[in-house]
């Protein structure tokens, strides 16, 4: 199956300004003048939710703990990070864990897991993921692209299309202990629909990734901005590339220089768990070009002790999440 | 749909963009080293920011408290050096840490304005960067269309960074040039090798020379890789009025490297659009 073959259900492109067919003023604003879906916005049917909410529901009712991986800046790890959290999660042998990669214009999480070249095979049941050890689904258009290559120049209409049938449509087992969702830089298109779509079932949280210097926190700032907007629990942030450690003379080096407190300053002052810093190493870029796992390479690096320790740090924001929700 | 040359454009010589698939890679970072560095050359430059969601050139150019002024004839770009302006988001929004979180066609709304409503002045600006968001979406549609009618542009600066994990993004965002017609003025690999401040010994952090194969793979110009320098960051955070950047820039290391790379590119010759 083609992404060609998704289909978008609109008459034509939305006009600028589009307040949405959710919004009180769709139809009715000075945007939807002259714009061919101006009747179906404006008429009088109730706005109810998407019909297909119910089906995103059931599907997304059979995981356990859903995790967003944000950061308002490209680069600082995001990806990485969530090919490790996933490895780690999945080295007990007792959960399910799925990784969906919802970077479309730019996937890397099959090369990292080492999925690449894959592709998913549709059952009755749905589209199932390309599984990359017996615990470890991973869902990616990339799976979809006829040529690696091909650049996919979508609008963000489009890209909903998608990320609705990613959520609808894949069959991740019968239960799936952690669903780890890897998303591009920025706040648009992408953010706004998985966290539209999975507000009714609920999402654990957002973890934040971000780079020490000041350039990377402002961006970071901002996804922190959205998530508070959008109702979005976070449940911390790591702070990635902080240091390197020249491997010649063990001289530590800040290359990304943290001239604003990094992090950690960050948390502070807007009061959210710092879940720890991990240095960057230069063979965690090469595990990650070969899609082999770190840990098992590596088991004794710093970079590793780090990493484990913020996904322990992980796992108990989102027991202590639990817990709360039982008291009430 | 109006067919015709985005007003801000008339007096633009020269149209260069910034692209990489990727994200963090350095867009910003280039794109504030070659402003930097065509205005140490003598050009008159201006520098047009369309990462909505995440505009970082104000911070590099160390101008984030200035403002755009509207008068008759449109928006005014900040004036950051006698012959430098830029154009950011960044500067219309209330709080630095405030989001923008737009969907599609409000990203691509505004972008038209930027082009149509920008007043580079009276003087004609020899070169104007754009620089853009990782991916190939809304922000990169409409860009490439609103230039279409602003043929001939320079073309496009291809970043990456060594590893393969960024190689295959940019690939695409290479494809994606070929799709809309914007000639490939050539790639710069970033971040390849970081020499230790204490030993000098070089070490390979996002490994090293993917840019320089994916250019001979694909017949395209390679114009040079720049290091990790930590110095670079830091002459950004430490500029205030009595450290300028560009004067601090250009007793740097990476000015060299730099301006070898802008050569290449100067050297191509390419036609003015005025």
């Amino acid at each position: 199956m083609s992404p060609s073959q998704i289909e978008n259900k609109l008459i034509e492109p939305e006009p600028e300004h589009c307040p949405g067919p959710e919004s009180n003023v769709a139809g009715k604003d000075d945007a939807c003048k002259g714009c061919a879906n101006q009747e179906i916005c404006s008429s009088q049917i109730p706005k109810g939710p998407d019909p297909d909410l119910p089906e995103i529901n059931k599907r997304l009712s059979l995981i356990k703990h859903k995790i967003l991986v944000l950061s308002g800046k490209g680069g600082v790890g995001k990806s990485t990070f969530t090919s490790m959290l996933s490895w780690a999660l999945a080295a007990d042998e007792d959960l399910e864990i799925g990784a969906m990669d919802l970077d479309i214009c730019g996937p890397s999480l099959p090369k990292m897991l080492g999925a690449d070249g894959e592709s998913i095979h549709q059952s009755n049941s749905g589209w199932t993921p390309v599984y990359v050890s017996d615990n470890l689904g991973l869902m990616s258009i990339s799976f979809m692209l006829p040529d690696q290559d091909l650049a996919i120049i979508w609008r963000g209409g489009k890209k909903n299309g998608l990320i609705k049938q990613f959520l609808k449509d894949v069959h991740w087992g019968d239960v799936l202990d952690y669903l780890i969702v890897d998303t591009p830089p920025g706040t648009s298109d992408e953010h706004l629909s998985v966290t539209s779509y999975m507000k009714e079932v609920g999402i654990d949280g957002a973890l934040i990734v971000t780079t020490p210097q000041e350039v990377a926190l402002l961006d970071v700032r901002k996804e922190i901005d959205f998530c508070k907007k959008a109702g979005i629990k976070i449940l911390g942030v790591v702070e990635n590339m902080s240091g390197f450690v020249c491997p010649n003379c063990k001289h530590e080096s800040q290359i990304f220089k943290p001239t604003t407190g990094g992090g950690e300053a960050l948390c502070k002052e807007l009061n959210i768990p710092f879940l720890g810093s991990v240095p960057l190493d230069p063979r965690i870029g090469k595990c990650c070009d070969s899609g082999e796992c770190f840990f098992d390479h590596y088991p004794d690096s710093p970079a590793s002790n780090a990493i484990l320790e913020v996904v322990d740090r992980l796992r108990d924001q989102i027991e202590l999440n639990l817990n709360s929700l039982k008291i009430n | 749909m109006e067919y015709e040359i985005p007003q801000s454009l008339n007096k633009v010589k020269h149209i260069i963009l910034i692209l990489s698939g990727k994200g963090g890679v350095g867009k910003s970072s280039v794109t504030t080293q070659t402003a930097l560095t065509l205005v140490s050359k003598g050009y008159n430059v201006g520098v047009l920011d369309i990462d909505l969601t995440g505009p970082s050139l104000p911070r590099m150019f160390g101008v984030e408290n200035k403002q755009i002024h509207q008068s008759t004839q449109g928006w005014v770009p900040v004036q950051v050096y006698p012959n430098l302006k830029l154009m950011s988001l960044g500067f219309l929004l209330k709080n630095r840490g405030d989001s923008v979180v737009w969907r599609g066609p409000k990203k691509t709304a505004m972008i038209k304005q930027f082009l149509k409503d920008i007043v580079w002045g009276n003087e004609p600006l020899d070169y104007l960067l754009i620089d853009t968001p990782p991916g190939t979406s809304d922000e990169h549609i409409a860009i490439a269309e609103e230039l279409r009618f602003a043929q001939p542009i320079d073309g496009a600066i291809i970043v990456t960074t060594p590893q393969l994990v960024a190689i295959n993004d940019v690939k695409k965002e290479i494809n994606f040039c070929k799709k809309v017609n914007f000639n490939i003025l050539g790639i710069i690999e970033n971040m390849s090798g970081f020499i230790c401040p204490s030993c000098k010994e070089c070490t390979n952090i996002f490994s090293s020379g993917g840019g320089e194969l994916l250019s001979k793979d694909l017949e395209l110009t390679y114009l040079g890789n720049v290091p990790i320098d930590p110095k670079f960051v830091e002459m950004i955070e430490s500029q205030n009025e009595d450290n300028i950047l560009i004067e601090m820039y250009k007793n740097s290391e990476l000015e060299v490297i730099m301006s070898g790379i802008i050569d290449k590119i100067l050297k191509q010759d390419l036609p003015s659009r005025v």
